[in-house]
């Protein structure tokens, strides 16, 4: 479903992905594991055009979308959370849910009720400004107004970051329920135990380069790989 | 001094605030939403009373003449930013707001002269229909009937920009554009589109105010420059990007202007600076939130 090759990203003058080559498979959970800074969230952002690549290519469904408009891209099918949430503040969660929704391709899709039986404390704050819900709200916000707009591939930026250990197993669980539902994720995450408790598979990034990759339950297997790359 | 005098003077100050807040609210709307100070937004104000006075001196009759002018004027102006902003604009909002001013003033420069071609250096006016003529009163205030009207103006256009902006879905999402452009993109809506609406109901408000003014004033070349100095104030007292800010600085800007011509005509004009330098140095980043 999505293919990326020989990526390459810039900001400015520096230069931050380095030949990055993934891809994601309808109906998969993939994770895309690396600290801080390793270029996790950069990738995501090339991905959706908001960081346009300087070289490579990215294919959805089969097309080659590199350097397509975000707005283009997510049109398409592409949906994706930022890691600071980025909610309006000014908009109520209801506003901020109506502006985002985008009816589904084929069947009934992600509706506002439906998003709701994820995140019911959303339906409470409908009336709410997002800027005045607390981090966790927003973050299920953000992954809610994903949803409205019917997306066939999520982009989950560190989904799980600043969230207390309860919420992290919660949202664990609704990633694995959007999977069952048949849409399919590129999972950004440093939190590595909760990442692999969902993913099928791992890419291991490291100073904007791939370093590894393989099933969950290699990765799992691979010490060095764990330690060189991931651990704090 | 007589206290209905006052009052009556009040009124009109209230009434030429109107105009002030119509226009103002476009400049801000669009500072707001496009993030671009228009420095050519009174330009359009300047050629929606022109395009007024031809329009009521093409119809004749004054009051239909006046009818047509207000309702057709504002349209033509907001044409004229169309055209602008799908030519040129589109392509400048990812610049810093110095080439944006640089912009914005050589289009006024170039509108100012387009003005001169087609409508020459002479004063117009507009004679109000007789209905609207003298004076009205009520509980013993005077206050010019055509004012009476402009008072009503401002509360209707308020009214409609709160509708557009929180109840219209486009509304809506042109309020979460002025906070982050590209998260809206990211949604799959074309921003592009959403700016260039924005800036015509900018532009609209601009030509508005112009075709409400056009019948108390002598249209001339030069109507441009004053407006657009007492926008950006009133825009800048008020809270960059907020309407209700706008509201309150073109009050406040108009009741000090009328008030000071009540207690010490020579220096009225001072009056409305003063205040707005007082605002500043109270709180400088204006009375009511900014967006910005």
């Amino acid at each position: 479903m999505l293919e990326v090759e020989g990526l390459h990203a810039r900001y400015g003058q520096s230069h931050v992905l380095f030949d990055v080559s993934l891809r994601v498979e309808r109906g998969e959970v993939v994770c895309l594991l690396g600290r801080n800074g390793a270029g996790k969230s950069t990738t995501l952002k090339s991905i959706i055009g908001v960081v346009p690549p300087a070289a490579g290519r990215v294919r959805f469904k089969g097309e080659d979308v590199t350097g397509r408009e975000p707005f283009l891209l997510a049109r398409l099918g592409i949906g994706y959370v930022p890691d600071d949430r980025r909610i309006f503040a000014d908009l109520t969660v209801a506003e901020n849910l109506d502006i985002a929704a985008r009816p589904a391709a084929g069947g009934e899709g992600w509706t506002r009720e439906r998003v709701f039986g994820l995140f019911p404390v959303l339906r409470e704050k409908l009336g709410h400004k997002g800027g005045h819900l607390s981090g966790g709200e927003q973050k299920m916000l953000a992954l809610a107004r994903a949803l409205v707009g019917n997306p066939e591939l999520l982009l989950l930026d560190e989904p799980l970051e600043g969230l207390a250990p309860l919420l992290v197993r919660a949202l664990a669980g609704q990633i694995l329920r959007l999977k069952a539902a048949g849409l399919t994720v590129l999972l950004a995450e440093q939190n590595v135990g909760a990442a692999l408790g969902v993913a099928d598979r791992a890419y291991v990034i490291d100073d904007g380069r791939i370093r590894y990759h393989g099933t969950v339950a290699d990765l799992k297997a691979n010490d060095e790989v764990r330690r060189r790359y991931l651990l704090v | 001094m007589d206290l209905s005098a006052l009052a009556s003077q009040l009124l009109v100050g209230l009434s030429r605030a109107m105009i002030l807040f119509i226009v103002s609210a476009g400049l801000s709307f669009v500072l707001g939403v496009l993030r671009v100070p228009n420095v050519f937004h009174g330009s359009l104000y300047m050629i929606g009373a022109f395009v007024a006075f031809t329009i009521a001196a093409w119809a004749g009759e004054p009051a239909l003449g006046l009818a047509l002018a207000i309702a057709a004027a504002p349209l033509v102006v907001a044409l004229v930013g169309l055209v602008v902003e799908r030519t040129l604009l589109s392509h400048l909002y990812q610049r810093e707001h110095l080439m944006l001013i640089l912009f914005t003033f050589g289009v006024m420069l170039i509108l100012n002269d387009v003005v001169k071609l087609v409508w020459g250096a002479d004063y117009r006016s507009i004679l109000p229909p007789a209905a609207l003529q003298g004076m009205a009163s009520a509980f013993g205030l005077a206050l010019p009937r055509y004012n009476a009207l402009l008072l009503g103006a401002g509360p209707v256009v308020a009214v409609a920009m709160w509708l557009f902006t929180h109840r219209t879905r486009v509304g809506t999402i042109a309020r979460a554009a002025a906070v982050d452009r590209e998260m809206v993109g990211v949604l799959g809506i074309d921003v592009s589109r959403v700016f260039a609406l924005a800036f015509v109901v900018g532009c609209y408000l601009a030509g508005l105010g112009g075709a409400l003014v056009a019948p108390t004033t002598s249209i001339s070349l030069g109507m441009d420059h004053t407006i657009i100095i007492e926008a950006f104030l009133i825009v800048t007292i008020g809270g960059l990007g907020n309407i209700w800010g706008a509201l309150v600085g073109s009050l406040l800007f108009g009741v000090t202007q009328s008030v000071g011509l009540l207690v010490w005509p020579q220096f009225a004009v001072v009056f409305p600076y003063l205040a707005t330098v007082i605002v500043l140095l109270a709180r400088p980043t204006g009375l009511l939130r900014s967006v910005w």
